[in-house]
């Protein structure tokens, strides 16, 4: 397992992103450089507006790269096929799914089809994986739920879930812990965490949730208009890294306690 | 997608109740026609030739348009609910029928400009599909394009019903113009009408069908994943631009073709599919298709009887038919569950 968690998932090399279109270029966040090893959890942090959807997209494949060099196993994200990397990279997104009718089981099902024929038949290879998607996410019971009746943080689960379903190496999430109490909040985390050591899944989420990706996260991305600082949290607070995130006239950052409070 | 259980019983069922509509079907007419005598006129030893040739020649076409015709549109309009992750889109609805109906409009109104023997040979049945899907793919392709600037599901309704006005009114300017024999020609079509179909015409419209329900299943897959949202469903990488174009391509030959032929006819394409998930808890198109399909059938048959008004002389246009029972049931449905999920 240790040689294997070496292994470089996504890596970043002067990477520029932002919106293109004929007329203009709109650079939103530039000279990033970071890289992933395999089994980690990674919080993507910074205030609103600062670039993290961006940043998120730019990392998905839903935006191209403006320049520099964005890698997922070692190989240009943009040289992928959208079939390619469908086994390489999944997602959950903020976007509620268009229809709520499905059923856990359907939704959850749904993450195997870049694995299954044109007729979408599940083989009994992918009907374990899904019952271990369901089961890794605590969902065994709801699966034959429709979404419609499920609250917030079972949703949360069952986008988890399809994510896992896909079976890629490389899981990103954009603000799972948004709409949830504190202790779904945590308890989105935590599964996370969980699925890092214990299937060894790399994990990028962002959040608002900074006090929580402290204690549990790994490594951290800090998204601040100057840079963008990529350690773990202890160095990240050492560096000071915090201290920049927001304007401090409302909010400081105590390196003590590792929180934020309103001054 | 993981089918629980499967379905056989509920199709079986569903075919049964075809099965008797269309007998009933049939059987019902202005012409008073013994139910035994219809059997005979079938299997063709009927004792009056004149019972026959109505069974043969009308009762029968008229059958199998309705049921090619309810199937079609229902597929559609299913096929766009999906497509434009809105619970009220349907080939009326999004202006596809007036899409449909300019073509044809531009086709039989416009004829009378080139007259002579190439205005004939334009009004054959080919050229009248091909100008009334045509219509229909660029009025989808419109707002589809729309849709991709415009990302609200209420703007798609809206601009499906400027288009509609847009097109309505474009055929009101060909009407004006055009002399009296070709504007009764097109008013008649626009009635919408089940009967009176060739068996050449049969075989254009079946075509239609079957190509149509062959792209659609083919399309299954994807339209799973679209009901993720786009986005979900190209990180589980589909090529949304081509299984779009696929898909608005089944829904115009289908609503298209079928429109051509039988008129706009409203409700069906939007109330079937929502109708049909009452009975079946799925979301899966490779399911939900074929029952679609049946039930579609079913609805349309049991319409055309309604507009036939057994026992009397009468027919009523068909499309007011599926006006009167389409426009309660999609009410009752949103009433009921107070929002229509898809």
């Amino acid at each position: 397992m240790d040689s294997l968690s070496q292994h470089t998932v996504i890596s970043c090399q002067d990477l520029s992103i932002g919106y293109q279109n004929k007329k203009k270029v709109a650079v939103i966040a530039s000279a990033i450089n970071f890289s992933i090893t395999q089994g980690t959890l990674v919080a993507l942090v910074g205030s609103n507006g600062i670039g993290k959807s961006t940043l998120l997209k730019s990392l998905t494949a839903m935006l191209a790269p403006l320049s520099g060099s964005l890698q997922i196993d070692a190989k240009e994200i943009t040289a992928y096929s959208s079939l390619e990397l469908s086994s390489k990279l999944s997602v959950v997104l903020t976007e509620a799914p268009a229809s709520k009718n499905l059923t856990v089981l359907e939704l959850v099902s749904l993450g195997r089809q870049p694995h299954t024929n044109w007729m979408g038949k599940l083989t009994q290879n992918d009907k374990d994986i899904i019952q271990q998607a369901l089961e890794d996410t605590d969902l065994a019971s709801l699966k034959n739920k429709n979404c419609f009746e499920l609250s917030d943080g079972q949703l949360q689960r069952v986008y988890i879930a399809r994510a896992l379903a896909q079976d890629t190496p490389l899981i990103i999430l954009d603000e799972p812990t948004t709409h949830l109490d504190l202790y779904h909040r945590a308890a989105i985390v935590k599964l996370l965490k969980k699925l890092t050591v214990e299937k060894n899944k790399t994990i990028l989420f962002s959040t608002h949730e900074i006090d929580l990706a402290i204690q549990i996260s790994d490594k951290m991305l800090v998204m601040t208009p100057q840079k963008i600082a990529f350690d773990s949290p202890c160095n990240l607070i050492k560096q000071g890294a915090f201290d920049v995130l927001f304007p401090n006239e409302i909010v400081v950052f105590d390196k003590k306690t590792g929180r934020f409070s309103v001054t | 997608m993981m089918v629980q259980k499967t379905y056989t019983r509920f199709f079986i069922l569903l075919s049964l109740l075809l099965l008797v509509l269309v007998c009933g079907n049939i059987s019902l007419g202005s012409a008073d026609i013994p139910a035994l005598e219809v059997f005979n006129s079938i299997v063709g030893s009927s004792s009056k030739s004149s019972w026959q040739y109505i069974i043969t020649n009308y009762r029968i076409p008229k059958a199998i348009t309705a049921i090619i015709a309810g199937g079609g549109l229902a597929i559609s309009g299913l096929l766009m609910q999906t497509l434009f992750r809105n619970p009220l889109a349907g080939p009326f609805v999004l202006g596809l029928s007036s899409g449909a109906s300019l073509g044809v409009a531009i086709l039989i109104l416009g004829a009378g400009a080139i007259s002579g023997i190439f205005g004939t040979f334009l009004l054959g049945p080919w050229s009248l599909v091909i100008a009334s899907a045509l219509g229909s793919f660029l009025v989808l392709l419109a707002v589809l394009a729309v849709t991709l600037k415009v990302r609200d599901t209420m703007a798609i309704l809206i601009i499906g019903l400027m288009f509609g006005s847009l097109t309505g009114a474009l055929v009101a300017v060909l009407s004006y113009f055009s002399d009296a024999e070709q504007l009764q020609q097109f008013v008649f079509w626009s009635f919408g009408s089940l009967g009176n179909q060739t068996w050449r015409g049969i075989s254009i419209v079946s075509l239609c069908f079957f190509v149509g329900l062959l792209l659609s299943i083919y399309s299954a897959k994807s339209l799973n994943a679209l009901l993720l949202g786009e986005n979900y469903a190209k990180s589980m990488g589909l090529k949304i631009k081509k299984n779009m174009l696929l898909l608005i391509l089944a829904t115009s030959i289908l609503a298209g073709g079928i429109t051509a032929f039988v008129g706009p006819i409203a409700f069906i394409g939007l109330a079937v599919p929502h109708l049909t998930r009452q009975f079946i808890k799925t979301s899966n198109h490779f399911v939900l298709i074929p029952a679609v399909a049946i039930s579609g059938a079913i609805l349309m048959l049991v319409c055309d009887t309604i507009a036939q008004l057994p026992g009397t002389v009468y027919t009523l246009p068909i499309n007011a038919i599926t006006s009167l029972i389409g426009a309660p049931v999609v009410i009752w449905l949103l009433v009921r569950k107070r929002k229509l999920i898809f």
